[in-house]
């Protein structure tokens, strides 16, 4: 499934929205969950699962072409964690 | 920096300012875009958020683990699991941020 294809499902489910409306809802809660991690921020959603943000430290890496060393600078990177309802369900249990 | 963090409740208030619904219609739009992600990766599917990430299901074979603390053998039965790769957008609004 797409962004777009999403969007459709919400729509048909809501004939009284335009589809102007739904793109603009969906968006913003794809949006708001970047917004938020991007301050550094938790987002936790029960049932679904929790995004968040990872520190990482600096590094010496190295090319794997020409197995030079090079100075990895530390960076924050997003991670999600699968709720325990939706694991679930992936494993048909709920 | 504190770190605060964010629900449902949240995301709906943002629907709220940004759309104009009403703060229960917002909740309830929330709650049907987690939904319908829900359905289609229980259904086998990957979802693929542009300019948000993959969120993608990877088979795991069965396996023997090990309690840790009795360290007695358990097997672990085949299973699939999620992984979310990030765009390349987040990733970069991450790692730059807004301190």
């Amino acid at each position: 499934m797409i962004r777009s294809e999403l969007i459709q499902k919400i729509a048909d489910e809501n004939p009284h929205l335009t589809q102007k409306h739904v793109e603009k809802i969906v968006n913003t809660v794809f949006d708001e969950i970047i917004e938020a991690l991007a301050q550094g921020n938790r987002v936790e959603l029960r049932g679904f699962g929790a995004f968040s943000v990872k520190a990482r430290d600096a590094r010496v890496g190295r090319n794997p072409r020409t197995g030079e060393a090079v100075q990895v600078e530390d960076k924050k990177v997003p991670f999600f964690k699968t709720g325990k309802l939706l694991r679930d369900r992936l494993n048909g249990k709920a | 920096m504190t770190e605060k963090t964010l629900t449902r409740m949240d995301l709906a208030e943002s629907v709220f300012r940004e759309v104009g619904l009403s703060r229960n219609e917002s909740a309830s739009l929330v709650e049907s875009v987690l939904q319908h992600v829900s359905d289609a990766l229980a259904a086998g599917e990957t979802v693929k958020i542009s300019s948000f990430g993959t969120f993608s299901l990877r088979e795991k074979s069965a396996r023997v683990g090990r309690n840790p603390k009795t360290g007695d053998e358990v097997p672990i039965s085949p299973r699939r699991v999620l992984t979310f790769r990030p765009s390349h957008l987040m990733k970069d609004r991450v790692s730059g941020g807004t301190e």
